[in-house]
Formats: structure tokens, C-alpha cells, sequence
């Protein structure tokens, strides 16, 4: 199998970004929140990445402000795919007023931009970790209802499906051991983006002030956080927006590259 | 009827019932949400007494259908009611600041658009060649950047390595247009990045489609040069999709515009909407967020009627 060198980058990238927020309490040079010297100072051999408003190094935040990053775009582009995937081929098999239901509520639900909904809801919810990957999963769920159920409706008329009916099998089984299966490449592909799109959307409500609240940190916050000093010139807030620019083009430029391969396989043009 | 009047009426009507779904869902489906107003506004230190009064004088002791109606009918005359922070009348608040969102994501529009499809056009003209090449390259890097990263790339880049503009956008009542335009130079070239990308590829796609067509063919083989090609004979053609391309990037601009309000410190709805989400103002947040539903919802209609009527098959019905 050959990697394109696109994808490859997009690869190595992404696994770097990965084990530095695993490995982060041992890879990071300073604590997270010690203030180890002066303020805005630039990048040097003490700190790489300079210091930020308040002299804390920049490079070890952003390590560990990165480990919150994935973790949250993670988890809660998991659980939409859960929630999305098994509404989606639920609304398939069971048909009638659920799918109907189902399908009258996502449109209503996408009616409205993401960053509106959870804006509204946010100002009501209390902010913490386990509320934004709840509002996030939830509001993301209505793109991958859309997608599997698209991909379960071409995959619910086949005749293995119909024999597993036959059968007399549980509509469980029909889910998770018919459909599901040969449901899960073009999912997989779509996970990337997903993926991604949660990393920009918790670093958009950070960035508002309206997502990870410190002493807790992501990349989001501390653009925030060192925004001000853009006016003074000092570069400090271009280094995590950085990291989020970068971690999103990797992700795609893997993404793309699965995205390509599973549309070749239901039998586009050769390659 | 004609029936082309009929699917416009039709898809004018659903998206006016969606819109009071939406208002609904955004009043109700927050109150059942675990908060309290009332206890939003006076702490967790509030006496019980004090919460009691405080729910009386809001009327919150009413039942929710009931408050949701009365709210509807008062919204439907223009009576927002008052922000819960400083008791201000939020119409009065909104009706400024909704001008100056208006301004800023209509001159990013104005630029935008006529970029994205000429960027589009010679996108499809050297398809598959450099020029095709460096236009899909840079738009694709721009796509996968949320708005605020982009932003700060914007400022570091003109106000810092090639100072040119002011890092902060203030807009006054008194300024001169031409202020006013220099004023959010900045801001419009972030939402037109944004933008720009989607618009164009999508520009791109749909006249290399047409230029499959026979009728392209014949118009290459009479000995048109390409750029004459896909002008006369593709781009009438792709019109329909590039157009509500256009109209549901423009949605995505009064999103776009939110963050790049608060990045600027732009004094406009979207900022309103963010410094009232953090203050945990709800009539405020709930007001504002469907005026940008409402905005959004009404694009996409006019998306959606531009295709029926860009449509030739529902325009000659048999």
C-alpha cells in the first residue's frame, strides 16, 4: 500500500501531536503554572517559545493546554459519533414516525449555526468539562445522523440484510452485526473531520471565554489569554493559534487521504 | 397557480414554521435546562425570600407555555424586554449594534463574492494546472482555520511584520463612510478569508461540471477562446448552484461575524451576544440568538427560492 507524502506528513504530525499530550507531564520542560520568567519575553535556549503574560513558558502550556484540546475534541466527537450512528441506523430500520421524527428534529436542530445553539445553552449551563463535551457531542451528533443514516439506507436494502430479517434476527443484531460493519468505512473517514471541527469549535468557545476556565487551560484560552500582547508585538498568542492551524491541517491532510481511499473503494475511477 | 409560485410560497411558509420552532425550542428547551434565573442573578448567597420575590417580579412562577406566548406576542411588536444585568430595553441595545454587523459582513459579502467566483473561473479555466494548483492550495489551508486563528495571523501579519492597519476596529455613530471603511479593513479581510475558500471551490466544481456538456464541446470547436467558453456558454449554466453557494456562504458570514466581532472588539450584536452569555443574561442571549437564527434561516430560504426559480424545468412546466 503506498502513502502519499501528503498524507504521511498529515501522519506524523498528528501522532506527534498525540504523544506530546499523552506524555505531556514528562516531556514538558516547566510545570504548567509556575511563573519561571518575565513577561513576555521571547523565545530563547531557556524558553523555546518565549514566556507569556504573565511568565509562565509557553512552550510547556501549550503541551499541556494541548492535552485538554485533544481530549475534549476527542471524547465528544466520540460520543457524536455514538449518539449520531445509532440514531441514524436506528431511524433506518425502525422507519415510520421514528425515522420521520428523528430526521424532523435534526432538521431543526442544524436550522440554527452550532456556535448559536451552544451560546444560548452555555448561558444557562454551568462550565465545565463535562457539560461542553456533552453540548458539543450533542449539537456535532446531527451531521453523522445525516451521514449514516444516508449510508444505512443504501446498506438497509441489500439482501443480507433482508436474509438476516428472515432470519428472525433482533433488530440489535441488525444494527450492530449487518449494518454497522459495512457502514464503518465511510464513518471512520468522516471521524477525522469531525474530529476536527471540534478542535476549532472548543477553541472558538475557549477562545470566547466561554469553554475550559482556568487554571485549566487549551490552546483556545491561551490565545486569549495573550492576545494583548499582539499590540505591543510581542508573538506570544501566534504560537497556539499556530498549534491549532497546524494540528487541523494534519488531520485533514489525513482525512482527505481515508476520505479517498474508501470513495475508490465503492468504485469510483480505478486508483 | 403557477406552480413555480407555489414552491416559493411553500418554502417561504416552512421556513417561517421553522423559524417559530426554532424560537420555541430556544425558550423552552432552556428553561428545562438545570439554572435558575433568579438564582443566575442574585448568587448562590440569595435568601430564600429574596429568590421568591425576585421569581414574582419575573414572573418565572407562571407556567413556561404561558410565558413563552407572552414573550412571542410582545417579541412579534418589537418588545425584547429588558436585559436582566442592567435592566436596559434590549430592542434599543440590538437595533445599533445589529447595524454595524450588517455594515461589516456586507462590505466582507461585497468583496468576497465577486473574488470567490472570479478566483472560481480561472480556477476551472487552468484546471489541473498551476494556476488551479495555487488557488486550490492557499483556499484549502484557509479552510481548515477557525475564525479567530485567522484573525490573529491577519493582525500579526499587517499590523506587525508590514504595519499598515490599527489592530482594533471602533466604528462611531458620527464617523464618515470612508472612516468607517478603513476602520474595519481588518475584520472584512478575516470574513473574506473565511468565506472565500468555499464559495470558490464550489464555483470551480460546478462549471467543470457544465464543461463535460455537448454543448460546450460545440462552442470549443467553433473556435471560442476558453475564458469565452466557460463566460457565455459554462457560466450560465452553473449559475443556479454557484448562486446558493453564495447565499448560504453569506449564512455563514453572521456566524463568522461573532468571533471576529469579539477579536476586533467590534461594538456589534455579536460581541453583545458573547458579553451576555457570560454575564448569564438570558432574555438577551435568547433575543439575540434568534435574530441570528432568523437571519440564517431567511438566507437559506433565499437559497433555496433562487434554485427553484433558477431551475428551467419548474420555470417551463410541461
Amino acid at each position: 500500500m503506498r502513502i502519499p507524502i501528503s498524507a504521511l506528513i498529515g501522519i506524523v504530525m498528528t501522532s506527534g501531536f498525540v504523544l506530546a499530550a499523552v506524555f505531556a507531564q514528562w516531556i514538558a520542560p516547566y510545570p504548567i503554572d509556575a511563573a519561571v520568567g518575565k513577561v513576555w519575553e521571547g523565545p530563547s535556549e531557556q524558553f523555546w517559545l518565549g514566556t507569556d503574560t504573565i511568565g509562565r513558558d509557553i512552550l510547556s502550556r501549550l503541551i499541556y493546554g494541548g492535552q485538554v484540546t485533544i481530549f475534549v475534541a476527542l471524547v465528544s466527537s466520540l460520543l457524536s459519533f455514538g449518539l449520531g450512528s445509532f440514531f441514524g441506523f436506528l431511524a433506518v430500520v425502525r422507519g415510520g414516525w421514528i425515522d420521520l421524527g428523528l430526521s424532523r428534529l435534526v432538521d431543526l436542530m442544524m436550522a440554527v449555526p452550532s456556535l448559536i445553539v451552544a451560546l444560548v445553552v452555555l448561558s444557562v449551563l454551568p462550565l465545565n468539562l463535562f457539560v461542553l463535551i456533552l453540548v458539543m457531542g450533542v449539537l456535532d451528533s446531527t451531521r453523522v445522523f445525516r451521514l449514516s443514516r444516508a449510508v444505512a439506507a443504501d446498506i438497509a436494502v441489500m439482501d443480507y440484510v433482508e436474509a438476516a430479517r428472515l432470519r428472525g434476527e433482533r433488530q440489535s443484531w441488525i444494527i450492530f452485526r449487518e449494518i454497522l460493519p459495512n457502514a464503518l468505512s465511510p464513518l471512520v473517514a468522516e471521524f477525522g473531520l469531525r474530529f476536527i471541527f471540534a478542535v476549532l469549535f472548543i477553541s472558538t468557545l475557549s477562545f470566547l471565554g466561554l469553554g475550559i476556565q482556568p487554571p485549566e487551560t487549551d490552546w483556545g484560552g491561551m490565545v486569549r489569554e495573550n492576545k494583548d500582547g499582539l499590540i505591543y508585538g510581542k508573538a506570544a498568542a501566534m504560537m497556539p493559534a499556530a498549534a491549532i492551524a497546524v494540528l487541523a491541517i494534519s488531520v485533514n491532510l489525513v482525512a482527505d487521504w481515508v476520505l479517498s481511499r474508501t470513495s475508490s473503494l465503492k468504485g469510483g475511477r480505478g486508483g | 397557480m403557477h406552480p413555480i409560485l407555489k414552491l416559493v410560497v411553500q418554502r417561504i411558509a416552512l421556513g417561517l414554521l421553522l423559524l417559530l420552532a426554532v424560537s420555541f425550542v430556544l425558550f423552552l428547551g432552556v428553561e428545562m435546562l438545570p439554572g435558575d434565573t433568579a438564582q443566575a442573578i442574585l448568587g448562590q448567597s440569595a435568601t430564600p425570600v429574596a429568590l421568591a420575590n425576585l421569581r414574582e417580579a419575573l414572573g418565572l412562577n407562571e407556567p413556561a407555555l404561558t410565558r413563552y406566548f407572552k414573550w412571542l406576542f410582545a417579541a412579534l411588536q418589537g418588545d425584547l424586554g429588558v436585559a436582566l444585568t442592567n435592566g436596559q430595553d434590549i430592542a434599543k441595545s440590538i437595533g445599533s449594534r445589529f447595524g454595524n454587523t450588517l455594515f461589516l459582513a456586507g462590505i466582507a459579502g461585497a468583496i468576497a463574492v465577486p473574488l470567490a467566483i472570479a478566483l472560481g473561473l480561472i480556477a476551472a479555466r487552468y484546471a489541473g494546472r498551476w494556476p488551479d494548483k495555487v488557488i486550490s492550495g492557499v483556499t484549502l489551508a484557509t479552510i481548515s482555520l477557525p475564525e479567530f486563528v485567522a484573525a490573529y495571523f491577519v493582525i500579526f501579519l499587517l499590523t506587525q511584520v508590514v504595519p499598515i492597519f490599527q489592530p482594533v476596529s471602533m466604528v462611531f455613530p458620527g464617523m464618515s463612510f470612508w472612516d468607517k471603511l478603513n476602520a474595519v479593513a481588518l475584520p472584512v479581510i478575516v470574513l473574506v478569508m473565511v468565506v472565500l475558500a468555499h464559495m470558490m471551490r464550489m464555483t470551480r466544481a460546478a462549471i467543470l461540471n457544465v464543461m463535460q456538456s455537448a454543448y460546450i464541446e460545440t462552442a470549443e470547436l467553433k473556435g471560442l477562446t476558453p475564458m469565452q467558453v466557460i463566460w457565455r456558454h459554462a457560466l450560465p449554466n452553473a449559475i443556479a448552484p454557484i448562486i446558493s453557494v453564495v447565499v448560504i456562504n453569506m449564512a455563514y458570514l453572521v456566524v463568522g461575524v461573532v468571533v471576529v466581532e469579539v477579536v476586533f472588539s467590534y461594538n456589534a450584536l455579536g460581541q453583545y451576544l458573547v458579553d451576555h452569555v457570560a454575564k448569564r443574561d438570558l432574555p438577551v442571549v435568547q433575543a439575540v440568538g434568534i435574530i441570528f437564527a432568523a437571519v440564517y434561516i431567511g438566507l437559506n430560504i433565499l437559497a433555496d427560492v433562487i434554485g427553484i426559480v433558477a431551475n428551467p424545468r419548474l420555470r417551463h412546466p410541461k
